[in-house]
């Protein structure tokens, strides 16, 4: 579905990514951890197309195509989907007026017709219910005077929304305290099945009890220097990242 | 209001046009005679006047237009183009400065009387000449005393007490300069009785290639606890200048609501004064510039509390392309007698280019020590984090813009109360958006 090589970027003059490589295919978990400013964010951002990020060299093909290629809408129109780690508040836009117009314009893109408005509130309800967010909540401009905990979940209800090929989770777990971490993961849980991925970015191990991954990768400065199973994040949970970078610095 | 005098020739030659257009035999002859000598007085801004930095209207008047040209009657076949489709309202229509009763249909004439203000100075002389000419300075500003010697028509409403006017009244200004320059100068008097209430619109349009230039002005008086909305919509093509001045003398208890948009044209400058003459006293102004090309928008405003207790908000806000240039100031003045006011202000601006350009003022001047008074003005481009952030759900850029826009300018729009206007400006204003402005 997603295979990366040797990918990196740079922001101003700064070189974060280094050559990632990294391929996931469908029905799979991977998370990346790594320390803080390894990059992680970095990469989720430069597969959803933010501008500031200048890809200086590699390539990334989604589902045969050069997502690298593509505007940030029509990556998401082509199935990837960035669930923030700050969540932008806009005054004045509702929740539900935003997502009326991503749902009909992907349908655009896809070649669908656009929802009405009684089948768009259909889908609405029912993935309100999937992700249990509250509908007053959506009524609200985006996100504007959310909770943390309001702002990952309404990430989560969009993504149940678009229903991406594949959901990149930037850091979601940051600042949700336990029953937060829980409803979100539930939701990503729910959404999960053969045809779509996710890609889990965190700097904790706590999500992966929750969002279990298959594959876990560590990042450091700006590559991949380690991948394993699911008993990998819990060695780094216990031993921290230093050993890893002893690791790298004899290598 | 400071306004440098000049002794150029173009404001003696108006002047000298103004005398000779002058007809002696008219019962507002000495009010025009006066505001001829004012005007020669005043003198057209120069080019460094104070009130005028940002807005050479002068040097267009100059180099745009020849003053001694007259204006050709309009043709404007199809009115229906400019008019707000399902509005029920009583219209008046002036083309190139002069009443179209053909284009125009009065409804209720026994409740309360609407006329064009030719017709009521013949048939209501006192009562106009009693207000016509007794609020907009004519020694303060060189336009305004132009307009006060040389208006040809306009408005009159006069709204007795206790009578609350459902319907609105609407003025579509169209200049048709495809036979050669127009220049307008239109005069609306409203008097509001006690207890009464009226909506009153104003739309500007205009057709033809020449240039044309309209110098308008509006008295309004609102009695004890009466209430006034007041609507100017700027909808020009690009070769439109004008100067608009608006000034509202409020009493007691009275309300006014102000809503000034501003969606096109070459230049256009709104003088926009209140006169908070009273207590308990509610004033709202909202405006909305949206620029682009070469055209500037120039909002003068002037609240001046007078009495105790009263309260006045001001929001404007601006949407800024090409090199166009929006000019925002707003003074408030605070009387010593006037405690207990409450005074707010507030001009936002969004610049979409690097060449836009916008001049914010606020200019508080406060003699009371017991008021609450505050300010803010803020410019900035839009949040490129939240248009990534809609693009990142499949909107394209232009709508993500449109939508982020939209939500901006909302804060006015969302203040109109009539439900066809709303719309049509709603319309109005999305389609712009949309369009990439």
């Amino acid at each position: 579905m997603l295979t990366i090589k040797n990918l990196q970027a740079k922001i101003g003059e700064k070189q974060i990514l280094n050559g990632i490589n990294l391929e996931v295919k469908p029905g799979e978990v991977h998370a990346i951890m790594g320390p803080n400013g390894s990059g992680k964010s970095t990469l989720a951002s430069v597969l959803a197309g933010r501008e500031e990020y200048e890809v200086t060299g590699g390539e990334v093909s989604f589902e045969g195509k050069d997502l690298l290629e593509m505007a940030p809408e029509d990556r998401a129109r082509e199935g990837v989907f960035l669930a923030f780690q700050y969540p932008v508040e806009i005054p004045g836009v509702s929740t539900i007026n935003f997502m009326k117009t991503a749902v009909n314009q992907i349908r655009g893109y896809r070649g669908q017709p656009t929802l009405d408005a009684v089948s768009f509130l259909g889908l609405m309800k029912e993935k309100m219910k999937l992700v249990e967010i509250d509908q007053a909540l959506l009524n609200r401009a985006l996100n504007e005077g959310f909770s943390g905990g309001e702002k990952k979940r309404n990430e989560i209800f969009q993504m149940a929304m678009l229903e991406p090929k594949l959901a990149i989770l930037d850091e979601t777990d940051s600042g949700l305290d336990i029953d937060a971490l829980k409803i979100v993961s539930n939701g990503v849980n729910k959404l999960r099945n053969k045809s779509n991925a996710v890609i889990v970015v965190t700097h904790y191990q706590r999500l992966l009890d929750y969002i279990v991954p298959d594959f876990v990768h560590v990042l450091y400065k700006g590559k991949i220097v380690k991948s394993g199973t699911k008993e990998l994040a819990l060695e780094l949970e216990a031993k921290g990242y230093d050993w890893i970078k002893e690791e790298v610095s004899v290598l | 209001m400071s306004v440098t005098v000049t002794d150029n020739n173009t404001t003696s030659e108006l002047a000298a046009l103004l005398d000779k257009q002058r007809v002696a035999t008219a019962s507002d002859a000495a009010l025009r005679k006066d505001a001829t000598d004012a005007f020669r007085a005043v003198g057209l801004p120069a080019a460094k006047a104070e009130e005028y930095r940002f807005t050479p209207v002068t040097r267009i008047l100059e180099k745009q237009f020849t003053l001694s040209q007259p204006t050709p009657a309009g043709q404007v076949s199809r009115v229906k183009d400019f008019t707000i489709a399902g509005l029920e309202a009583d219209t008046l229509v002036f083309i190139n400065g002069v009443f179209s009763p053909a284009d125009s249909s009065i409804q209720d004439t026994t409740a309360l009387t609407i006329l064009p203000l030719q017709e009521a100075l013949a048939t209501h002389t006192a009562l106009v000449l009693k207000h016509l000419g007794q609020y907009a300075d004519t020694a303060a500003d060189a336009f305004t005393a132009w307009n006060t010697a040389a208006w040809t028509n306009g408005l009159f409403v006069h709204v007795p007490d206790n009578k609350v006017v459902e319907r609105p009244i609407i003025l579509y200004h169209l200049h048709d300069a495809s036979e050669g320059q127009v220049i307008t100068a239109t005069r609306n008097l409203i008097v509001v009785g006690k207890n009464a209430e009226v909506t009153i619109l104003e739309k500007y349009d205009s057709t033809g290639a020449s240039p044309s230039f309209s110098n308008q002005v509006t008295e309004a008086v609102v009695a004890e606890n009466a209430g006034l909305n007041l609507y100017s919509i700027q909808h020009d093509a690009g070769q439109r200048y004008q100067v608009g001045t608006i000034r509202i003398q409020q009493a007691n208890y009275s309300r006014v609501n102000t809503f000034t948009f501003t969606l096109n044209g070459k230049l256009v400058r709104n003088n926009l004064q209140l006169v908070l003459d009273g207590e308990g006293i509610e004033s709202h102004m909202y405006g909305l510039y949206l620029l682009t090309g070469d055209t500037l928008a120039d909002n003068h405003t002037v609240v001046d509390h007078r009495k105790p207790n009263s309260f006045s908000n001001e929001l404007y806000k601006g949407v800024m392309d090409g090199t166009s240039r929006g000019v925002f100031n707003g003074k408030i003045y605070v009387r010593p007698q006037a405690q207990k006011t409450n005074a707010f202000q507030a001009n936002r601006n969004i610049l979409l280019s690097p060449t836009a350009i916008v001049n914010t003022k606020p200019q508080l001047e406060i003699w009371a020590d017991d008021v609450k008074c505050s300010h803010g003005c803020t410019s900035g481009q839009l949040d490129e984090e939240a248009v990534f952030y809609l693009r990142s759900r499949g909107i394209d850029k232009l709508s993500a813009q449109a939508m982020m826009l939209y939500a901006f300018t909302g804060e006015v729009l969302t203040n109109v109360k009539n439900p066809v206007v709303k719309e049509y400006l709603d319309n109005l204003i999305s389609q712009r958006l949309h369009k990439n402005f």
